[in-house]
């Protein structure tokens, strides 16, 4: 067994992949959170089941979806293949897609829950103390709600890493490329190659435990209210 | 300083409607607007610091318009100038003492106080007898510092008028008589006019200068008590008598507290 071939690559390329879908879903969840967390309009309903909707479809569905719309030959991806000469099928970046359309939801979902529980009041005392609205999110709403958006992010995370279905799809499986740990272990138990599926297991059940322990660690308490 | 009032607005909950139409000015230091809950009282009070827009009318202080329906005015609540103390004081959880009575004078991108900010907080909190409190959270805090705390925070900036919405229900009774006292001196260090909002009579006797009665959603009544001064020993029988009537007269929905250890009251 090669060791830095056969595990650091494909445990690096999956750190990279669910730290940029984190950091895509994140934003994209708390947008969307504030949004339907603070603003009254028709078929709000209708959107919010919209945005949990990765959730329950099964990720061939979505990798599905995702080659209609970013394929060489989809919506958006024939444009951005004409006008920039970009190709996300086949690459790292459309597993980023794919991780982060399966995360979204995660953060989206602790998003809301956590922003609801923000009392009004201290964003309406912000306001009266002169502040303009991007400053009593960012200064007030956000900090508030900090907690239960990163305890969303963690799971974004942790789903990220293990996503498998949509990815395979969209990216493929090309060792070094986008062959990320889950495909990797799917790749060494179809080829016989038991040890090495051990190993990857092991490695990915440690990574996994050591973000869940230390993120709880920073989600200790500060203040109560 | 004169506050001119004249708002409408439809309330609706529960398949319930609820009309307000008040129309009042005062001139006053302090001016209490008491009422019986459910009188409006509250609705009020946001719709002059802009937290709730009342349906058409005109809010002005100091002849400076906030609201006007008719000339489609309608000054978001950062703009208004206005001081405004919540009912329990809504300090943020998450800032110490010096951050949140800072608030007001941080941009966005700054997370603590320039050292010219610090003094004029440092100055404030020693004022207020908050020194050495610099560092903790409002949870820390008992609730006459929270108090003192949420004044400092909202005079920091120098407001044209505070508004304050029921000071001192969170209060217990003993220390709501000490509290009353400290915001009367408040009010001749700090020179700002006052509108108060109260359903406690306690509170009428012992602040007002001017009283607007508020019961269902209309003026009842006004009553000018500048003739018996609150310091003035002359001034007791008449304010223990309007502190009697207001009971009297609006005893449902009305702090009951009022009777609460206050010699001579009666």
């Amino acid at each position: 067994m090669h060791f830095p071939q056969e595990v650091l690559i494909p445990l690096l390329l999956t750190l990279k992949v669910a730290g940029w879908a984190t950091l895509f879903a994140s934003v994209a969840g708390v947008g969307a959170a504030y949004l339907l967390a603070r603003r009254r309009f028709p078929g709000r309903d209708v959107i919010d089941a919209a945005m949990t909707l990765p959730l329950v479809l099964p990720p061939t569905v979505l990798g599905y979806y995702l080659i209609v719309v970013v394929g060489r030959r989809g919506l958006f991806g024939a444009w951005l293949e004409e006008t920039f000469g970009i190709t996300l099928i086949f690459t790292w970046q459309g597993a980023v897609i794919a991780s982060t359309i399966v995360a979204f939801p995660l953060v989206y979902k602790a998003a809301v829950t956590a922003l609801e529980g923000v009392e009004r009041q201290y964003e309406q005392a912000a306001r009266v103390l002169g502040k303009a609205e991007w400053t009593v999110f960012l200064r007030v709403t956000l900090p508030l709600a900090w907690r239960g958006i990163l305890g969303g992010a963690m799971l974004g995370f942790a789903r990220a890493m293990g996503e498998f279905g949509a990815t395979l799809m969209v990216a493929g499986n090309l060792p070094g490329r986008t062959q990320t740990l889950s495909i990797a272990i799917y790749d060494a138990v179809e080829a016989g190659r038991d040890n090495v599926a051990n190993f990857l297991v092991i490695v990915t059940s440690v990574v996994c435990i050591a973000i869940l322990v230390g993120s709880g660690r920073l989600l200790r308490p500060r203040y109560t209210t | 300083m004169r506050i001119e009032v004249e708002i409408r607005k439809t309330l609706r909950a529960d398949g319930r409607e609820f009309h307000l139409d008040v129309a009042f000015t005062c001139e006053d230091d302090i001016s209490v607007v008491f009422g019986p809950s459910g009188s409006g009282k509250s609705v009020t009070l946001k719709a002059l610091a802009g937290l709730e827009r009342p349906d058409g009318g005109r809010i002005a202080v100091d002849g400076r318009v906030l609201f006007d329906s008719r000339n489609g005015i309608n000054l978001a609540a950062r703009e208004r100038g206005v001081g405004y103390l919540f009912q329990d004081y809504a300090l943020f959880p998450h800032l110490t003492v010096e951050q949140n009575v800072s608030f007001a004078l941080l941009h966005w991108w700054q997370r603590r106080p320039t050292a010219d900010m610090r003094r004029r907080v440092t100055d404030l909190l020693e004022i207020f007898e908050l020194t050495g409190l610099e560092r903790s959270y409002p949870a820390q805090l008992s609730g006459g510092q929270r108090q003192r705390v949420a004044l400092a925070r909202a005079l920091i900036q120098k407001p044209a008028i505070l508004l304050l919405d029921e000071p001192f229900a969170a209060l217990d009774p003993l220390l709501r008589i000490r509290m009353r006292q400290e915001l009367l001196n408040t009010q001749w260090l700090f020179k700002v006019p006052m509108l108060v909002i109260t359903h406690d009579p306690q509170d009428v006797a012992a602040l007002a200068e001017t009283v607007i009665v508020l019961r269902k959603g209309r003026v009842d009544r006004a009553l000018d008590l500048k003739g018996a001064p609150y310091r003035d020993p002359l001034g007791a029988p008449v304010r223990g008598a309007i502190r009697k009537l207001l009971l009297e007269t609006y005893g449902e929905g009305v702090s009951g507290e009022g009777t609460e250890a206050m010699p001579g009251a009666n």
